[in-house]
């Protein structure tokens, strides 16, 4: 079975979802192969068992992002990418900004 | 979509889709209709923003800069300031994160080019009680007005040799109405103790125990409800104190049209549905010569979020009182997360419910005409006694049965009045310097129930909330014996004041 290669991710947090973080904002990741592409439900299910420092309802509800927490791929809306079936690529760029926090 | 040339990057609402270019219009076009439509903001006239960093009035501080600047085409024309209130004393940060975060707000606010001012919370101590009274001039034509003071302007500037002498001229023309020297009055009424905002001893213009009152006035209340209140309040009073002395007229706060449907639900469970109009309107004139605006409120927490992201704009993330809380851990909070959570499935939620605002309108008049007329509350300056004028209304059974609990326990009462009396002595040795202090201390033992008359009935669930009255910033507890004061007075000489029923019939 033909085995895709590990993709290299971007991952940025901003708005105040850092602070679930470790307040780092930024994050390069390696996500390891497996057979089928990788998409955005894993991609969080990945986030959340391995870079997730606490609190993990206030990033994560069921399957998707918490509502009121944004996500950019490639500075593109997710609503226009397919939301959780996007397929990843290597060296995408996935911005999380929570709006939760007005100003 | 618009322009069908380069690919979509966002949504928004239902089936809106932007390219980059085609939304950078959109957002820079709609701020200057709000501006434009509503016709407030005159030529030359100061403005202060109210910046806390976010990303909603940081995006404010972008689009006025922008719009400032000589690139933009037909310029917006008003000279602003900026103000911060740091919180950090109410939150419980240590010095260190309030001064990292300081230090990154003020090098966002250098590059802006405009003045401005950080002002603390624990100033809140050095606050005059002027600061709570709202001066009203007559009301005049406002259409005229704005147009005559647009040709003025365009004259001036043509008329002045070099370009940046026209900010100056128009700023010495601007006629100083009654309100301002009023309020410079005012200003100089100021409290004994009070240091000047800008003035630093050390490194920070305020003292520790200044910090350790703040962090005890919030402790002193039990749910997070009251303390956002609280904060909100004493948050509006600084700004309101600090556009004052410095000769600003208008005031433009960043909140988004989300967090105003937020405001909106949240008020009407916290007991101020009756002024729903002014708090989540375009503009709020409660305070007479300081009108608050709110640019911003079309625009959704997304849209901002999006252009703040796609064009680079700096914003500063604060934690704030209901950071990390759990979802039930305040009113405000609960209700976002329903609005946010109704949104995500039903995108038109936050417009519709700030479609509805905008056709609230006041049924009764929500600002005095003249300052001796109508009672205001004490904190958030609104109309009192609207919930009495209707005798049938849920307010007047309320406050029946609370009557009607309280006279069976005449030992129990009310927390604050036992307290009041203990603290009487310690007043008097504090306070040597105001006024009449002995006097007032006496008379605070007798005039508590006049006290909750100061207050609208949201107001009065938030004070009563707190452990102790005494906690409450000098400037409130001066305010309030004054009024009492007054009302006390009146009462003695209601008989021999004319009332207009007695003019009418001397009229010719």
């Amino acid at each position: 079975m033909k085995m895709a290669a590990p993709i290299s991710i971007h991952l940025e947090f901003g708005g105040g979802a850092e602070l679930l973080f470790d307040g780092v904002k930024t994050h390069h990741v390696t996500l390891p192969s497996q057979s089928e592409p990788w998409d955005v439900k894993q991609l969080l299910e990945w986030i959340k068992a391995n870079l997730l420092k606490e609190r993990p309802e206030l990033f994560i509800q069921g399957t998707t992002v918490r509502p009121g927490i944004l996500v950019l791929i490639n500075d593109a809306d997710w609503e226009l990418m397919g939301e959780l079936d996007y397929k990843l690529q290597d060296q995408d760029n996935i911005v999380f900004i929570s709006t939760l926090h007005g100003g | 979509m618009k322009c069908k040339e380069s690919p979509a990057l966002l949504i928004i609402r239902v089936g809106d889709a932007f390219c980059r270019n085609c939304f950078k219009e959109y957002f820079v076009h709609k701020f200057r209709a709000m501006l434009g439509k509503n016709r407030l903001v005159f030529p030359g006239e100061k403005v202060l923003l109210a910046v806390s960093g976010g990303p909603s009035s940081s995006s404010l501080l972008f689009q006025v800069q922008e719009g400032l600047s000589h690139k933009a085409s037909k310029k917006l024309r008003f000279v602003p300031g900026i103000v911060h209130i740091e919180e950090g004393a109410a939150c419980g940060k240590t010095l260190e994160e309030r001064t990292k975060i300081v230090a990154d707000l003020k090098s966002i606010f250098s590059t802006s080019g405009f003045p401005f001012v950080i002002v603390y919370l624990e100033e809140v101590f050095s606050l005059p009680s002027s600061v709570l009274q709202s001066i009203f001039s007559l009301p005049t034509e406002k259409d005229d007005l704005y147009k005559d003071a647009v040709a003025g302007f365009m004259q001036s500037c043509h008329t002045s040799v070099k370009k940046n002498l026209c900010h100056e001229t128009v700023a010495q023309e601007t006629t100083l109405t009654e309100d301002h020297t009023h309020a410079s009055l005012l200003s100089t009424h100021a409290h004994a103790n009070e240091t000047s905002i800008s003035a630093f001893r050390g490194k920070f213009p305020f003292s520790p125990e200044q910090t350790e009152a703040v962090k005890k006035l919030f402790a002193s209340m039990k749910t997070l409800t009251a303390k956002e209140e609280m904060l909100q309040t004493l948050r509006k009073h600084l700004i309101l104190y600090t556009a004052r002395i410095k000769g600003y007229s208008k005031v433009m706060m960043g909140d988004s049209c989300t967090r105003l449907a937020v405001k909106l639900l949240a008020n009407i469970c916290l007991g101020r549905g009756a002024f729903l109009a002014m708090d989540t309107g375009f503009s709020d004139p409660r305070h007479g010569d300081i009108t608050i605006i709110r640019p911003m409120r079309e625009y959704s927490a997304k849209e901002i979020a999006f252009y703040n992201k796609l064009f680079g704009v700096p914003s500063v993330f604060t934690a704030g009182l209901n950071t990390k809380a759990p979802e039930k851990a305040s009113i405000q909070h609960l209700t976002e997360s329903f609005i946010v959570k109704l949104q995500a499935d039903f995108p038109s939620t936050v417009s519709t419910i700030y479609r509805t605002s905008e056709k609230l309108n006041p049924r009764y008049s929500q600002t005095p005409a003249d300052d001796k007329g109508t009672e205001t509350c004490l904190l958030c300056s609104c109309v009192l006694g609207i919930e009495l004028r209707d005798e049938a209304s849920a307010f007047c059974a309320i406050s029946i049965s609370e009557e009607l609990s309280q006279s069976k326990k005449p030992e129990g009462g009310q927390v604050s009045s036992s307290t009041m009396e203990e603290c009487c002595a310690e007043n008097k040795m504090e306070t040597l310097e105001s006024s009449g202090c002995s006097c007032q201390s006496r008379e605070r033992r007798n005039t508590t129930p006049d006290f909750w008359s100061l207050l609208c009935y949201s107001c009065k669930l938030v004070v009563k909330d707190m452990t102790s009255l005494d906690l409450l910033p000098e400037y409130i507890l001066e305010e309030a014996n004054r009024r009492q004061r007054r009302t006390q007075i009146k009462r003695e000489i209601q008989e021999y004041l004319l009332t207009s029923e007695d003019d009418a019939d001397t009229a010719p």
